[in-house]
């Protein structure tokens, strides 16, 4: 076993081995970006370095951000369930931007870090990390959302993570920091904020002097997460998944916080002038490659909110809003927003720029927003920062159904499920295809039938012929 | 000295010599002492430690405590003087304890003098209270770590403690040991000196206040260290506090600040987090733990530091600290070490400065016999011998641990009290520091001893030797396993060319207690090549360094002075 520590040990050829024979875009996948400019900026992923290992630690960066790589190179040590191991990089480059920090912890095939082929393009990679930020559970920070996207947005709860808000408001209560000069936190109560990603400035101390300790930001925390049903909510999701066993009848319950801000939600709906507009989409391309990139953790969802997100490039109205009954707001991001019932109420994860991030980050990014949910960790750019929403309930079997918009924004689209279906074909035969119906309601003050019309025939497109979505 | 296990060695001169000895003085056979605090066995004492050991074997039992008056005189070549002790001792901590054991063993009349208490530092105040509490913080930090205990199949409810009971528990420790101590020293027949010691002029120390002067062939300074404390810092000994106060726990706050991050901040910041204590380390070099090899310490941080409540300021200096008072916290104000400009300030509900020792030397009478100390250090030659202002040796006069600076370590005072007794008693020793080894009892334990992997790269550039480094890991190893505490490193760091053991480095369960393996090798000069041959019992942990040493490359034409391993 000492041999596994040598440092200039390589992991394992067996591993390597693997790891080369994953067809490409999976290790180290080449990341073109729409502006087909990115396309020599490659991740360094966490590798599987024994069959059992399914998250890997980083013990150190053996090289910084900015070092030149050679092909064989040792870059990173990694610690598995087993030992450390060095991994190298298959490619010459410059490692420009690492994503998770030593000690930080990443899942089997998520990325740690971007590889730029040229140093011409690292600053671009490391852009790249920062707007994509990484599924790792790292106490890094977490890549901040670009302050001008977040002041966009149409979010009512309080925006945590601007760079533009003073974090002097909410400090200036604690006696201990000199007028909110500084932040006073006991050690702990930091390294949680970090894990937690709860904004220290913004927690009130209850401490000694005010000292913010431990349990205020536990506090803070959860309160982020009750929050979260001040966010956009979509109507339609939200009675099926809830149904629990266990209900006493003949009671009444109050509604938890969550449910009370989804009725209010609901309530304010109603100023909005709504419309629908559905659409019968052919899925077999889609589904042909949903099973064929399935096993590199590609989801259905994923693959949705990309198709839509990409459509939407193309329909910028449709990504617009309307605050105040007398504009049109354009959202320079595209953020989905998927509805996800938990736990007696709903929420909306939102895939931030979701035109622009590829599918596997995508995919990555929607099981860490689904774990954060179910962990109630979710900050509020994390759910209140859409600009459309998608709300599928295909997997029930739904064939079709309308949803209620999420006040702030200007469209959800409820996704039916795909269904084998006779269909005619344009030459004159009957054929069997997997249909799915979609259903758009969308604020008609912004929106007209036809903006809804065009994005819906592009979105068909896309799915009919979606080798766009994995590029 | 590749011929170390070897038994065939005949200590016929120096036998003789010592039999003459011991036989002159017949009466009062006196048993075997065993009692060891914090010492170093004197085997693991120099390269010929076997014949010496060969050469008591005679001796023990024939030890004699009267009549000594006139060996000494005997033996001070031709000019008769009559002196009280053969050897003096100031200081009865560690290190004159050691030196008062061996001299008794030796044949020497010895007296030993304390201001204070039996036991010194390391009893009173020092690493025995300190265990104690850490024997607390290891079972708390078990108890706590469900993850650990699920793994294993425990089920336990929630852990709690008495902080009182674990104050009491280090202080019932350190009485023990003190009364061991005091015990073993009176039951040999060692004069215990009640006050302070002072050295009046050559062979010559005043007792306390009272007139009495006690006269001795040799006298070994040995007064030790007290906690060192910058200046700027105000330590009221409740919330800005030094080791000697933690120890006694009166008090476990939620938020400490330690200074300093060596052995005694990293073993107080254990005990603080398990007892549920928050813990800012405030560090003054660029890096935490910087007398630890790196490697060590770079993992040593991973697992000690950073998923415990702990956080840190590295590269300043703590320049003011003022104690709790009026409702304010303790205030702590950091500067940058580098460029002086302030940083930061921190408020915190205590602080613990542990940025060191300071040599106790203060009122030794060192001016009586021309001898200036330096930043309060004794200034001794490699036999211990004390050196005046002008250079030269100071006859009779020694100085060990703690007050000479060499080694701060309780072990290294009595290796080096045991190393002057031989001296005077006719046998040259040089002891080797390098073969001490140095632990800290932190969960799970770091230990070292001889060079860092720096240290030993430097000093092969200037010699012209090859360095290599083996690695094991204790993921490895089935006991560490069982134990379900994998997490762990082993280093090993040596020559090549001839398989010498340059430096050995331990971060894992039991370090403290493996590390032995490794500097008694040192020690008898044991090379990679012979000790890979020794057998370990399986399954232990102990087999961690048996495959360290496995692990290393001897070049094939380095000798080795067993062949085969031969049944004795």
């Amino acid at each position: 076993m000492a041999h596994l520590l040598n440092t200039s040990f390589i992991p394992s050829s067996q591993t390597l081995r693997r790891n080369r024979n994953f067809p490409a875009g999976v290790g180290i996948s080449g990341r073109r970006s729409r502006a087909q400019v990115q396309a020599k900026i490659r991740e360094i992923f966490m590798p599987a370095l024994s069959s059992t290992m399914t998250e890997g630690k980083i013990v150190s960066w053996v090289k910084s951000e900015g070092d030149k790589l050679s092909k064989g190179e040792s870059v990173v040590v990694v610690e598995s369930d087993k030992a450390d191991m060095d991994v190298e990089t298959f490619y010459d480059g410059y490692l420009a931007a690492i994503m998770v920090e030593e000690g930080g912890v990443a899942n089997v095939g998520s990325a740690i870090a971007l590889l730029a082929e040229t140093e011409s393009e690292i600053a671009e990679a490391k852009a790249k990390a920062n707007s994509s930020s990484s599924s790792a559970a790292t106490p890094s920070p977490a890549p901040e959302p670009q302050p001008g996207k977040i002041a966009e947005n149409v979010g009512s709860a309080p925006v945590t993570q601007t760079v533009k808000t003073p974090p002097v408001a909410v400090a200036s209560t604690h006696p201990a920091s000199e007028e909110g000069r500084r932040i006073v936190a006991s050690p702990y109560a930091k390294k949680l904020a970090k894990e937690l990603k709860v904004d220290l400035a913004r927690v009130v101390g209850s401490g000694p002097l005010g000292r913010i300790v431990a349990k205020d930001v536990e506090a803070a925390a959860s309160s982020a997460v009750e929050a979260a049903a001040t966010a956009t909510v979509s109507a339609a999701a939200g009675g099926a998944a809830t149904v629990a066993p266990g209900i006493e009848l003949g009671t009444v319950v109050p509604f938890t916080t969550m449910q009370g801000a989804v009725s209010r939600n609901m309530v304010e709906s109603l100023s909005v002038p709504t419309f629908r507009v559905g659409y019968t989409i052919t899925t077999d391309a889609l589904d042909a490659l949903y099973k064929k990139v399935k096993s590199k953790g590609v989801t259905m969802t994923a693959l949705l909110a990309k198709a839509t997100a990409l459509a939407l490039v193309k329909h910028p109205v449709v990504n617009s809003s309307c605050r105040d009954g007398q504009s049109f707001t354009y959202n320079s991001s595209i953020n989905i927003a998927v509805a996800v019932a938990i736990d007696g109420g709903l929420i909306t994860p939102v895939l931030q720029d979701a035109d622009k991030v590829d599918i596997y980050s995508l995919s990555r990014k929607w099981k860490e927003l689904v774990d954060k949910a179910r962990a109630k960790q979710l900050q509020p750019h994390e759910y209140n920062t859409g600009t459309f929403t998608l709300s599928n309930l295909g997997m029930f079997g739904v064939d079709r159904f309308d949803a209620i918009l999420p006040p702030g924004t200007g469209a959800i689209m409820a996704v039916g499920a795909s269904q084998p279906t006779a269909v005619g074909t344009k030459d004159g035969r009957i054929g069997m295809k997997n249909q799915m119906q979609v259903n758009v309601t969308a604020d008609h003050r912004v929106i007209y039938g036809a903006d809804l019309a065009a994005f819906l025939k592009t979105l068909a497109s896309i799915v009919e012929d979606p080798k766009d979505l994995t590029f | 000295m590749q011929s170390s296990l070897s038994l065939s060695v005949s200590p016929n001169t120096s036998l003789g010599i010592h039999r003459s000895n011991c036989n002159a003085f017949q009466s009062l056979p006196l048993k075997p002492i065993n009692l060891r605090f914090c010492g170093l066995r004197r085997e693991v004492l120099g390269f010929s430690a076997l014949k010496q050991s060969d050469s008591h074997r005679v001796c023990l039992p024939t030890r004699a405590r009267s009549k000594k008056v006139v060996s000494a005189s005997l033996s001070d070549n031709g000019t008769p003087k009559s002196f009280d002790y053969d050897l003096l001792i100031i200081g009865a901590g560690v290190g004159g304890h050691g030196a008062a054991l061996h001299a008794v063993e030796k044949g020497l009349k010895t007296a030993i003098v304390e201001g204070d208490v039996v036991g010194g530092t390391c009893v009173n105040r020092g690493c025995v209270p300190s265990k104690a509490l850490l024997a607390v913080s290891g079972r708390m930090r078990e108890l706590q770590s469900e993850h650990h205990l699920k793994a294993l199949g425990l089920q336990v409810a929630a852990a709690g403690y008495d902080r009182q009971g674990v104050a009491d528990h280090a202080n019932n420790l350190a009485s023990k040991i003190r009364n061991n101590l005091t015990n073993s020293m009176k039951a040999l027949g060692v004069d215990i000196l009640t006050g302070f010691g002072t050295i009046l002029g050559p062979q010559k120390v005043k007792v306390g206040s009272s007139d009495k002067v006690v006269t001795a062939k040799n006298i070994i300074i040995a007064t030790g260290s007290v906690p060192f404390v910058p200046k700027g810092i105000e330590v009221d000994g409740k919330t800005v506090i030094t080791s000697d106060h933690a120890l006694k726990l009166e008090s476990v706050p939620d938020w400490i600040a330690i200074v300093g991050s060596g052995y005694i901040g990293l073993e107080f910041s254990d005990v603080y987090t398990a007892l549920g204590s928050e813990v800012t380390f405030i560090e003054a070099l660029d890096q935490l733990m910087p007398g630890f090899d790196p490697e060590i310490g770079k993992l040593a941080q991973r697992v000690l530091i950073n998923p415990r409540k702990i956080d840190y300021h590295t590269g300043v200096f703590a320049t003011k600290i003022t104690p709790a008072k009026d409702g304010k916290p303790v205030t702590i104000e950091l500067i940058d070490a580098k460029t002086k400009e302030p940083k930061d300030t921190l408020e915190v509900d205590a602080a613990l400065i542990a940025t060191g020792r300071a040599p106790f030397t203060q009122g030794l009478g060192l001016e009586n016999i021309k001898v200036a100390t330096q930043r309060g250090f004794v200034p001794v030659d490699e036999r211990m011998r004390v050196i005046d202002s002008n250079g030269n040796l100071v006859p009779h006069l020694y100085c060990i641990g703690d007050a000479n600076g060499k080694m701060m370590l309780a072990h290294a005072a009595s290796a080096q009290g045991i190393s002057v007794v031989e001296q005077v008693t006719g046998r040259d020793h040089v002891l080797n520091h390098l073969s001490i080894p140095a632990a800290c009892f932190t969960h799970p334990e770091i230990s070292m001893v001889g060079l860092t992997e720096p240290q030993a790269r430097e000093k092969a550039e200037k010699e012209g030797f090859e360095v290599s480094i083996a690695k094991t890991s204790f993921k490895a190893n089935t006991k560490a396993l069982a134990e379900n505490e994998g997490e762990g490193l082993a280093k090993l760091i040596y020559r090549p060319d001839n398989g010498e053991i340059l430096g050995v480095h331990i971060f894992g369960l039991h370090a403290a207690d493996l590390i032995h393996e490794a500097s008694n090798a040192i020690a008898l000069g044991t090379r990679i090549q012979d000790i890979k041959l020794a057998v370990h019992a399986h399954p232990t942990l102990s087999e961690v360094l048996d495959e360290l040493f496995k692990s290393a490359k001897v070049s094939d034409h380095a000798s080795s002075s067993v062949s085969d391993p031969v049944a004795v």
